[in-house]
Parts: structure tokens; sequence; C-alpha cells
């Protein structure tokens, strides 16, 4: 006996709208068996991660929070997936974004700057996030290097030059020495939409990119052409688009969105640059813009879904003890088992028996 | 219940008699939503019987063949195979029981060799070199001469079949079917292929084989099967009919005769190619080498020639999909635009259908509305400051629709629910209806019936009428001769001198495909004609 993977004639819609449905339900049942060998009750720990984060307003707003850089960066990396492009280094980009805004928080320190000072943040942050996520992109349209190597590799050196600014030129003086810079002055905080509250202006951000994002995909030529390019090149060429440019654009796009997040994210919730602002937004929002079938509505569910995970996780790691490393395994897991579905859109399992005509010639 | 018995039983003389059918279907249904692609059809292939398989584009002769080699599932009805009804789970259940298909595009990988495709494609375990072994002796015993060592690039469109061919022997099939085998074949690898045909007849075979070409099936086939609309309409023996009375059955009506308006003028030189060399783009392409013609409004040029010679590379320069240093190589309405894109070609006029329709000219998995954005969104109003017009591209697929009886399943279907037939006719009506000053067009009637191929040929003789220069890359003679002023025929990448076609004899071109040139007296003759 044996299992084989067979091309399906037609494409299985139906299977196409719950494969991230069963994605999840092959995930929850790996986590129980791994709770079980960890020996933690199960449903305690499902009950930690799933439902107890939903039963405050802290943890709601908490997760509104988390989703927010998660869905905004995985808009951008849908862009590039749809058009075939592989950017896997929006945590690279976050990163830079993070930084360059910081730099004008930094040096406008203390100046009673004016209000301009936020949206100038926003501005370079974007921008930084976009030139390096051109890198990868330039290299690939003049050299064919591999986008998906060069673009996780520069996650690293954004990683280690943040953390040279922070424990140099950056660090703040009355910092008892630690890798951090002081807090933004309250121009360059995002403000909260609650009063005491977490919830801030970033979510409202975020809603907006996935409205723009979803009128690009579905009602204009440029979202028509990303579509177009990675599902049949050649017509696509047909049509005149050209591939190399829509590789810039969305590198550049993509990259802008994970820079803007990662500013959101250290003049919002953070308040101020220090190593380890991302718990690997950037690498998780791969699995979001997946899971969220690459569709603007799907992605925006698929971030709350996986910020609660980040909560639940925490929550988990305070009520029972769990790691919180099993967040990651979590993810890692999910995003395995979105990638294997997938394929069953396109082809299904079949049991082959090798002496089966002999068996039926018999009966 | 009388005429139901007689559909039954194709062959009420009694050939059959003393043996039974090798497969049955008995009212084998599918349905695609509420479309009904094949409806209650009853067929028997009997041992030693070429079958043909008859209908218009889109009559579900390809659902029928896909559902009984596995490939998709009916939603009614049984298949018997030698009498006991069979499930069939897959294809490769299909072929262990004995059948055997070969399809209309092939699945062969470029760069591996002919043997490591056929390993690639049979389900067998035994080794390699056994296989190459085996290979080359059913080769060799059906006369279908192939070297196992070469690199599949190398062969021709017919050697590239003769692969498929012998891979599906190589299982020893009791019953194979052929969808639209000759399409792409030259008249002389067309009949190599009956030569095979009838001896595995002879072999005591069976063949179901669909075409469209009439001429052929009155040849080769003992029985048709004739499907119109999803269903059965008739069985008879083709060698009993004419052409136009099978072509009646299939369309249920009469055909119109293509019909060339008297008062043609040419006008101005539209598209002018003037010494256009090209490498090749590809590995195992064609170096264009100097070609120069001149094509004026009103006019009809013809490109024969075997598939291979250049005739992709040419249409890829001509379009924009490459192209040239030299902006003077092509001139699309008097403006050079050899380095142009092939956007601005159309926005000068031009408008083109590539030979490969899924994947090249239509976008597979998108809707037909977003098919016609792709080549439309350059100058048809479709694209409204970066948004696109919805109810302007759903018109372009409702007129295609109706001017060129595009038929399918609901109003705006993917690209790659439709039939071939069908398809072609939807991306010939989104260009004509473009109404470009200059048209390209590869291969237009490829797999189209003779119905709705009278209907393109015509719709592309109006359009010269009108005073549009069309270019038409043709293999099929026959149809050059019937709209072309002239033909040039293409090889080795280089383009012959055209001739008026009321010269171009079969002769003389078949001379000019196979690379000779023609007696200098004689060109010069036919180019001042
Ligand atoms: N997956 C599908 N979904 C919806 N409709 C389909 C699908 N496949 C085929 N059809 C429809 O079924 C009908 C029959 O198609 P089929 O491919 O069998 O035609 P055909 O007789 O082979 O035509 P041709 O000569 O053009 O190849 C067509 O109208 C087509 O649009
Ligand atoms: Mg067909």
């Amino acid at each position: 006996m044996q299992l084989v993977l067979e091309k399906r004639a037609e494409r299985s819609n139906t299977i196409a709208l719950v494969s991230p449905l069963i994605a999840i339900g092959l995930t929850i049942v790996t986590m129980v068996i791994l709770f079980a060998i960890l020996g933690k009750n199960p449903l305690l720990a499902l009950h930690a991660y799933f439902i107890a984060p939903l039963t405050d307003s802290y943890s709601l707003q908490e997760i509104a929070v988390k989703a927010t850089p998660l869905v905004m960066i995985a808009i951008g990396l849908s862009l590039c997936y749809l058009a075939k492009a592989w950017n896997i280094g929006a945590e690279g980009q976050f990163l830079v974004g993070a930084v360059a805004g910081s730099w004008i928080a930094v040096k406008t320190q203390g100046t009673d700057a004016g209000a301009w000072v936020l949206p100038a943040m926003f501005v370079l942050a974007a921008a930084a996030g976009a030139l390096y996520a051109l890198i990868p992109a330039i290299c690939k349209v003049k050299f064919g290097a591999s986008e998906i190597l060069t673009s996780l590799m520069l996650v690293y050196v954004a990683d280690l030059f943040l953390d040279y600014l922070v424990r140099g030129p950056w660090r703040d003086p009355h910092g008892f020495n630690f890798p951090t810079t002081a807090e933004f002055d309250p121009v360059a905080t995002v403000p909260l939409l609650i009063e005491g509250g977490r919830l801030h202006l970033g979510s409202i951000i975020a809603l907006i990119v996935v409205a723009a994002a979803a009128i690009l995909l579905g009602r204009t030529i440029k979202g028509f052409e990303i579509r177009v390019v990675g599902a049949a090149p050649r017509a696509a060429r047909f049509g005149g688009f050209n591939a190399n440019q829509l590789i810039i654009l969305t590198f550049a796009v993509s990259g802008a969105l994970a820079g803007l997040a990662g500013i959101i994210e250290v003049a919002g919730p953070v308040g101020h640059l220090q190593p380890g602002i991302s718990p690997g937004y950037g690498f998780t929002a791969i699995i979001v813009a997946f899971l969220g079938r690459l569709n603007p509505l799907g992605i925006l569910i698929a971030g709350l879904f996986l910020a609660l995970t980040f909560i639940g996780g925490e929550q988990a790691q305070i009520a029972m003890k769990i790691p919180l490393d099993v967040t990651k395994v979590f993810q890692g897991i999910l995003l395995f088992y979105v990638l294997a579905c997938d394929s069953l859109i396109l082809y299904r399992f079949k049991l082959v028996f090798p002496n089966r005509q002999v068996a039926r010639g018999a009966g | 219940m009388q005429a139901h018995q007689r559909m039954l039983d194709p062959t009420p003389n009694g050939l059959h008699s003393g043996e039974s059918p090798l497969l049955q279907t008995r009212g084998l249904t599918k349905r695609y939503g509420d479309f009904l692609a094949n409806d209650s059809i009853n067929i028997d292939i009997w041992p030693k019987e070429i079958h043909a398989l008859l209908g218009e584009n889109g009559a579900g002769k390809s659902t029928l063949v896909k559902s009984i080699y596995g490939l998709i599932q009916p939603s009614a009805g049984k298949i018997l195979w030698q009498g006991t009804p069979i499930a069939l789970s897959g294809p490769s259940e299909a072929r262990s029981r004995g059948l055997g298909m070969v399809f209309q595009h092939f699945s062969l990988f470029d760069n591996l060799t002919v043997a490591e495709n056929v390993a690639l494609g049979l389900d067998g375990k035994e080794s390699f070199k056994d296989m190459s072994a085996r290979l080359e002796q059913v080769s060799k015993t059906y006369g279908l001469p192939l070297d196992p060592k070469r690199e599949v690039w190398q062969l021709s469109v017919g050697e590239r079949q003769r692969i498929e061919i012998v891979r599906a022997l190589m299982q020893d099939p009791k019953f194979l079917i052929l969808d639209e085998p000759t399409a792409v074949l030259t008249p002389q690898e067309a009949d190599q292929l009956f030569i095979v045909l009838e001896r595995l007849k002879a072999e005591g075979r069976a063949v179901l084989y669909i075409s469209h070409k009439l001429e052929e099936v009155k040849r080769l086939c003992d029985t048709a099967t004739i499907l119109r609309g999803g269903k059965k309409v008739d069985t008879c023996n083709p060698r009993l009919e004419t052409a136009a009375s099978l072509a009646r059955m299939m369309v249920g009506g009469e055909i119109k005769e293509v019909k060339s308006a008297s008062g043609r003028k040419t006008t101005v030189p539209r598209l002018v190619v003037n010494d256009l060399s090209l490498a090749p783009a590809e590995a195992h392409g064609v170096r264009l080498e100097h070609i120069s013609f001149e094509l004026k409004g009103g006019e009809i040029l013809g490109i024969a020639g075997v598939a291979g010679n250049g005739q992709d590379e040419l249409f890829a320069a001509l379009s924009g999909e490459r192209l040239s240093k030299d902006p003077g190589t092509v001139v699309i309405e008097g403006i050079a635009a050899g380095h142009l894109s092939i956007t601005q070609r159309r926005k000068l006029g031009a408008a083109f259908v590539p030979e490969e329709r899924l994947g090249h000219g239509t976008a597979p998995r998108m809707k037909l509305s977003e098919n016609a954005l792709l080549t439309g969104h350059a100058a048809s109003g479709m694209v409204n400051r970066g948004f696109i017009d919805t109810s302007a591209t759903l018109k372009t697929v409702d007129r295609a629709t109706e001017t060129f009886d595009v038929r399918k399943a609901k109003r705006d279907p993917e690209a790659a629910s439709l039939s071939g037939g069908n398809l072609q006719k939807f991306i010939v009506g989104r260009e004509i209806l473009r109404n470009p000053a200059v048209l390209v067009v590869s291969q237009p009637t490829w797999g189209v019936d003779a119905g709705a191929a009278a209907v393109i040929r015509q719709a592309l003789l109006d359009l010269a009428t009108a005073g549009a220069a069309v270019l038409v890359t043709s293999q099929d003679l026959d149809e050059l001769a019937e709209i072309a002023d002239r033909i040039a025929v293409m090889f080795h990448g280089h383009l012959s001198e055209p001739l008026a076609t009321r010269d171009a004899t079969r002769e003389k071109l078949g001379l000019l495909m196979g690379g000779s040139s023609l007696e200098p007296k004689e060109a010069a003759h036919a180019v001042g004609a």
C-alpha cells in the first residue's frame, strides 16, 4: 500500500475556502499532543490560549495592538506573494523603519518641536523600509539573485544595526546603561484611542491599509496587474505588464508598510527604541498572509487570530508555566499545515494498492 | 423505444456479430453547476473499430473522453468495460485496465530525453534500461521512429506527438483515445499517424478519435458518434456520408460559405518589416534572419511553414513581447515601432492573437472579463484613472459572445473552463472588436469546428475589407488559400518572397516548406504576379 499525491482534474473551490480552517484544526490537535507531552492539561492550556484572552477588555485591546503590525506587514507581503515575488525580510524592513522614524524622535527630544514630528516619523520610516526592501528587489531584477536569501539575510543586518545604535550613539544617558533610547516626547508618540487603555491610532491606520488593499486588488488596473503577473506570467507579458517593474513596486510597498508598522510599534506601545521591539512580527506576518489566503479581509481575520496566540501564549506562561517559545512552535506548525492543506486544492491523496488488480481479478 | 434501441446499437447491419463491445457508456452525464456538458450519453466502442467523436466546439467531446479516462468524475451514468461496470478513480487505474489516451496538449519536458519523458509517464516499475529497450522495440514495430537519447526540444511537433503515442502504446492498451491529434500536424505527419491507427485496428484494438477534419474522418473511421449541445444526436457510418452532411448533423443546419467581398482595395502600407534579424531569447529558439515584407491595408498575408521554423519568434518580434534594438525593423501605421512595448503597439492600432490559447492569450484561472481587460486596458476605455470599469469589460465579453457565438456555462466563467474552440472564438473576437488597423494572428482556427472556423475566417476577411492589414500564420494550407491574398513560407528563420495565392500551388509551397528555393525565374514571375 502506498500513499500518493495525484493532481486533481478540477481545482477544488470548497477546499480553497476551508483549507485554512482544516489547518487550524490540525494545528490544535498537534498542540494538544504537545501539551500532553509537556505534562500540562491540554484543555486548560487551550483555554488559556484561545478563550481566556477573549474574556477581558485589556486582553481584547492587546489583541488589536498586536494584530496591528501583523496585518499591516502581511498586507504588503500579500502583494509581493500574489505577484510571486518572495519577500521574506519584512522583519528587517520593520526594524529599519523603526530606526529611521526614531531618528527624528531622538533628534527632536526635548526641543519643543511641533505636531509635525509624528507624521514626519511615519513618512521617514515608510521611506526607509521601502528603500531597504529595494535592495533585494534590485539584486533580483539586475543580477538574478534569489530575493528569498537576500531579503532574509538583511534581517540580521538591520537587527545588529539597531543594537549598535541603542548601545552606542542613541543610548539614554539616564538609562542606567540599559540599551535603550530615552522615552519619546509626547509629540513623537502615537496617540491612544481610549484614555488609559492600550488601543492606539495605529489600529485605525491598519484598517485603512486593509481597505486600500481591497480596493487596489479588486478595482484597479494595478491590482489586476499584480494578480495576473503572479497567476500567468506569459499572459501578463502579452498583456503588456512588466514583471520586473512589479517586483520593484511590490517590494517597495511591502517594505514601506513594514517600516510604517515598525515606527508605529516603537512610537506606540513600546514608547522608545530598544532591541527586541518585535517578537518576530515580520516572520509571523508571513503566516498571516498565507492563512488569510492573500486576501485583505482574510488577512485581517488571520492577523487577529495570530495576535490571539501571542496573548494566549503570555497568559499560558503566567497561568500554567508553559514556555513562551511554545507560541512560536504553534505558529510554525500552523504555517506548515496551511501550506500542506493548500496543496490539497490542486492535489488529492490517494491510496495505491500494487496488487489491487490481482485482487479484483480473483474476486 | 424503437429509436432508442437503434441508438444503442450503431451497427444494425450486424458487423460486430459474435463479439461484445469493449466499452460502453450508459446515461453518462457531467454537470457543471446547472450546465450539462454531457447529457445522458450512450456510446458503444467495439474492438477493431476506429470510432470518431464529432461535434461543434463545446459539444462536450473532451468532457466525455475525460470521464471515460477517469480524469473527471461523471455526475451520473455508467461506464462498462467489457460488459462490467467500472468506477475509475483516476487515469492510472484507467491505464492499468487497458485504456490509453493521447492529449491534445503535450505533457513533455523539453530538456529531458525521449526515454526519460516516457519513463516519467509510465506507472510501471521496470528498470530504465528495460524500458528504453521496449521503447525502441515498440517504436520500430509501429513505424514510429524515435531516438530515445534525443532531447525533446530538438524534435518537431509531429515527433513530440509520436512520443505520446508510443508512450500510450507501451502500456499495450486495448482502447486508445486521441483528442484532436492532427490539429497540429502537417498533412504528411497526419498520413503517418493514420497508418499507425489502421494497424492498431488490425491488431484488434479500438480507437476513439476526436477531430474537426471531416475528410480525415471519412477516410479513417468506421463509425462516427455526433454530439451537439452535450447530447448524442446520431451515430452513423461516416463513409456513407459527405463532409457536408456530417457538418449538418453537428450544427443542426447549414454552414455558411466564406465569401470575400469583391471590391477589396489595398491602401497604404500599415505593417512593414525591414530586414528584421533577432537572436533567439530561449536556448532552443530559432534565429530570425533578415525578414522583410510589406502589408497594406485591405490585404491578408499568409505565412505557411512547418511549426518551429521561427513563427513564434516572428510573432514575439511583431507583437513587442520581444523588442529589437533598431526601431525601423517594425513599422506600424508609418511609425517605427521596433523598440515599442506591446501596449504602445496596441495604442498604434495593432492587435495580436497568439497560437497558445491558455497561458499566453489568456490567463487560464481568470474570468473572461479579466481576460478582456488583459489586452483591452491600453486602448479600449476599460480603465478610468486607474480604476477598472467592470461594466465595460463585461460588455466586451457579451459582444464577443454574441458576434462569435461563444458557448459557455455562464456569463463570465474562468477562461480555462471554456472548450478549446470556444476560447479561441473569444480571443479572436476580443481583438477584432477593437477594430484594429493591423491584426497579427497565429493559427486562427486551431481546434475550431467547421462552422466556427468559417465565422472566424469571414471575420478576418471582413476586417481586411474594412481596411485593416491582416497577417495570418497557419499550418493549414487550405485555410491560407481560402483567405490570403499572398502566401510566404517560413523556413529556419527565413521568410520567402510572398507568392500570389493563385500562383501558390501545393507543390511550390511544399518545396519552400522543405527548405528548397523555387527556380529563380518562377519566383520572379510569382512576385510579379
Ligand atoms: N470545469 C468546467 N467548468 C464549467 N464548464 C466547463 C468546464 N469544463 C468544460 N465546461 C463546459 O463544458 C462544455 C463542453 O466542453 P468540452 O471541452 O467537452 O468541449 P469540446 O466538445 O471538447 O469542444 P472543442 O472542440 O472546442 O474542444 C463547454 O461549454 C465548456 O464551457
Ligand atoms: Mg475539446
